[in-house]
């Protein structure tokens, strides 16, 4: 047999099992971060200060790029349906399109994307650089373990949080929705609201909150994961922030289908 | 008190270290030396259960450190402390928070009595207008006396210290050089320094080992390591550019 056949093929099956390999450690890793984070949540009043102190990095520090993504989000809504609804005469009903997509869909997505990029990368960021210049070598000699001490507040915090945001980002895309309706379709205000209140259902929102609370457990423990996997110094904490990054995007996407396909899924009979 | 045994590391294929043994007794100042890379760090790093290692065993009083379950690396972590080569402190904490914070997190004290134990060190180490600042805000020196402070206040049995002195101005160096001294004749701690600085080894050691490509190639009290015969030890001691040792 000709080696130089043989090698390129033999490569190429190396290059792919290594990285599924590497990939199960990864997910292995990100769950152990995760059950660990589980498991010291009974030092969560001991942690108090630092839970409230990343609360507010999640939710107040995020709130400017919240509203304008949310509001957007609204508007655009508002603005694709009403055109498709003028069609028909029925672009009154721009409304329960808006809050119905906003509820379910949009607002736990969006507001997942903002604090994946703004507080998911900085926590990967934080963690990442506390790794490489050896400060959790030092909490571990100090036998306090790291997980306890940054991963589980991050985690409660994130948690916490990013379901408030959701209810934030859907009153804000709510209102861009308005704003588009009544400018642009037309639509007087208590018309828009009025479809909006009657739309409003108590299962989608709680559908909504559940995504965001999965999403916020998700987020926070990838980061955390990606930041305690760093190493060789800057160029190591860039790719965790990276990694920390592309993998909450494609969980986000993943897991929020199939929350969506768990409770709407049966749609025949 | 300390024991490695045949201990064998590889990096990325790489040797690092290639059959390390040696023994530190209690109340002993042990100095690791050799050239950047040669694996002192790593040597420390073993003792503390940071790295485990490809063969060979680490005994802590007896205990096999290495492999060993996470309590069993949190009794025999208790007895001791390293000061990191860059001090390691917690970034977003004041100088007084970070020494505070293994008191704080063992929750064994009152409030009042950190705040002494912290309060002491402060001032033995000439920290106290530093105890509000952030790590980013002082000077090398200060970081790796605040992180002296942080181990000192844990009262270890066996202090490791990473590269302690380098980077400092003579009259500091000295300082720290006391301050390890200091802690074996009043307390009778056991320390292993790793080190660049020979004045400073000649100083604070009991006994000197020399690493060189992951192998101890001395082993044996300054007098002995001054007049070595070994002219790869007396090519390091002297800092010569001629010799035996391959610069990498």
């Amino acid at each position: 047999m000709n080696m130089k056949f043989i090698k390129p093929i033999y490569e190429t099956f190396e290059y792919v099992g290594k990285n599924i390999l590497l990939g199960l450690y990864d997910a292995g890793y990100i769950l152990l971060i995760f059950f660990q984070s589980v498991y010291f949540s009974k030092d969560v009043f001991r942690r108090w200060r630092e839970i409230v102190k990343q609360m507010y990095i999640a939710g107040v520090k995020s709130f400017l790029v919240s509203s304008i993504v949310s509001f957007f989000t609204g508007m655009v809504l508002a603005l694709q349906t009403g055109i498709e609804l003028m069609a028909f005469q029925q672009e009154a009903l721009v409304g329960d399109l808006v809050i119905t997509v906003m509820t379910r869909e949009m607002g736990p997505f969006t507001s997942a994307l903002v604090l994946t990029a703004s507080v998911g990368s900085a926590m990967a960021a934080e963690i990442g650089t506390m790794k490489v210049s050896e400060e959790i070598d030092a909490l571990e000699m100090m036998a306090i373990h790291p997980v306890s001490f940054l991963v589980m507040p991050r985690v409660v915090a994130l948690s916490i949080m990013l379901p408030v945001v959701t209810i934030y980002s859907v009153v804000m895309g709510t209102v861009g929705g308005a704003i588009v309706a009544n400018f642009q379709l037309l639509v007087p205000y208590d018309v828009y609201y009025y479809h909006v209140l009657d739309t409003l259902r108590f299962k989608a929102t709680y559908v909504g909150m559940l995504k965001s609370y999965i999403f916020g457990i998700m987020i926070s423990s990838i980061s955390c994961a990606r930041g305690l996997q760093a190493k060789n110094g800057a160029i190591g904490v860039g790719q965790a922030v990276r990694s920390s990054v592309v993998i909450s995007f494609l969980m986000v996407l993943i897991v929020g289908y199939f929350i969506t396909a768990l409770f709407y899924g049966k749609v025949h009979d | 008190m300390i024991e490695l045994v045949n201990v064998k590391k590889k990096f990325d294929g790489k040797i690092v270290l290639n059959g390390v043994s040696f023994k530190v007794e209690r109340g002993e100042t042990f100095v690791i030396i050799g050239q950047s890379g040669t694996g002192k760090t790593v040597t420390l790093r073993h003792i503390a259960g940071l790295v485990d290692p490809d063969e060979g065993h680490v005994l802590i009083d007896g205990v096999r450190m290495d492999y060993a379950d996470a309590n069993t690396k949190t009794t025999l972590r208790e007895k001791m402390g390293i000061v990191f080569q860059s001090g390691a402190l917690i970034n977003w904490m004041t100088v007084e928070e970070n020494i505070a914070l293994p008191l704080i997190e063992s929750r064994k004290y009152s409030k009042n009595k950190i705040e002494e134990i912290v309060n002491y060190y402060l001032r033995i180490l000439q920290l106290t207008d530093a105890r509000n600042k952030m790590p980013a805000e002082i000077s090398g020196g200060m970081k790796k006396r605040a992180a002296l402070a942080r181990v000192l206040v844990r009262n270890p049995e066996i202090i490791l210290y990473d590269e302690p002195t380098a980077g400092l101005d003579p009259v500091m160096s000295r300082m720290i050089d006391e301050l390890v001294r200091q802690m074996q004749r009043d307390f009778g701690v056991t320390s292993v320094v790793v080190t660049h600085e020979m004045q400073s080894a000649y100083y604070i050691a009991d006994r000197i080992a020399m690493l060189y490509k992951g192998e101890l190639i001395a082993c044996d009290v300054p007098e002995n390591i001054k007049s070595s015969k070994n002219p790869i030890v007396q090519q390091f001691i002297t800092g010569s550019i001629e010799g035996p040792i391959e610069v990498q």
